[in-house]
């Protein structure tokens, strides 16, 4: 194991069918890079309120450390589904997984992203 | 999870009318129906109508001049949502030169008559008006080379007055958003 644990939230809303695509991709990557996967913690967004408190802007949202893997730059918060660009440009419903490997290792590094 | 169950392949299709984002009146059944119709329900924001959105637009532009007829429908909640506003439809369908009209279902009426659930959901309608497919377009959202296959197979039975192999699969996509 890593000396560094960051901690892995993985947020989720039950209105899109992602959910666990995006915990596969991030407990595969998690496990990768020598981290606990039964370490992630998985939160359901169910409300209006409950997503303008956590900054929810669609799920799913994978966030290291506090900071989203894929930065979602001035969406407002709800209850939807995040819309994704792959590396290769295809739209998809989960982030790509080298960018959740990308912010896990720069965290785990310590740098900035 | 967004995932409905299908039910309607052999019912008569629900009448369907309603506004495009043109303010043009579409209906189904309309006068000299089509042989095969397809009813797509969709919207502006989900990852999964918008991956599979290419693959439609293609099915639509090669089986267009066979007759088939395509009708898109969105019955999100436009409030809520304003990315599936009327106004957002219509600058997408202006942008993105649809061919095919883009329908409001303001009131989720047509929705509910429909039973449909997700985005994308597809239904293939026969000259008889009977549903001959309902699910999703092919197998997989992230793979394009499926060329949106099932809904394919269905209209090429259906145009060969032939009942489709496969009639029904799961759609899968987001929620539609109610009121």
């Amino acid at each position: 194991m890593s000396s560094r644990t960051p901690r892995l939230e993985l947020l989720w809303w039950e209105g899109c069918p992602s959910t666990d695509e995006a915990l596969a991709l991030l407990r595969e990557e998690a496990a990768s890079l020598e981290l606990d996967p039964s370490a992630i913690e998985v939160r359901e967004i169910a409300t209006d309120d409950a997503a303008d408190r956590e900054r929810f802007v669609g799920s799913p949202t994978i966030r290291i450390d506090g900071a989203d893997v894929q930065p979602p730059g001035g969406t407002p918060a709800g209850l939807t589904c995040r819309v994704y660009r792959l590396r290769d440009g295809r739209v998809s419903p989960v982030p790509d997984r080298a960018d959740i490997r990308a912010a896990i290792e720069a965290t785990l590094e310590g740098g900035a992203r | 999870m967004a995932k409905a169950s299908a039910t309607r392949v052999g019912e008569q299709a629900p009448k369907l009318e309603l506004p495009d984002t043109r303010g043009e009146l579409q209906s189904l059944p309309a006068p000299g129906e089509a042989p095969a119709s397809v009813v797509i329900w969709t919207c502006n924001h989900c990852p999964y109508a918008l991956a599979w959105h290419d693959r439609l637009v293609d099915a639509a532009r090669e089986y267009g001049p066979r007759g088939v007829r395509f009708l898109a429908v969105n019955s999100n909640d436009g409030e809520r949502y304003p990315a599936d506003s009327l106004g957002a439809m219509a600058e997408r369908v202006e942008a993105e030169q649809w061919p095919f009209p883009y329908l409001h279902d303001e009131t989720q009426d047509a929705a509910r008559d429909w039973n449909a659930q997700v985005t994308p959901h597809l239904y293939v309608v026969d000259g008889e008006g009977l549903i001959r497919y309902e699910g999703a377009p092919d197998a997989d959202h992230m793979d394009p080379s499926l060329e949106a296959a099932w809904l394919r197979f269905a209209l090429d039975a259906v145009l060969a007055g032939e009942d489709p192999e496969l009639a029904r699969t799961d759609p899968v996509g987001c929620s539609i958003k109610w009121k």
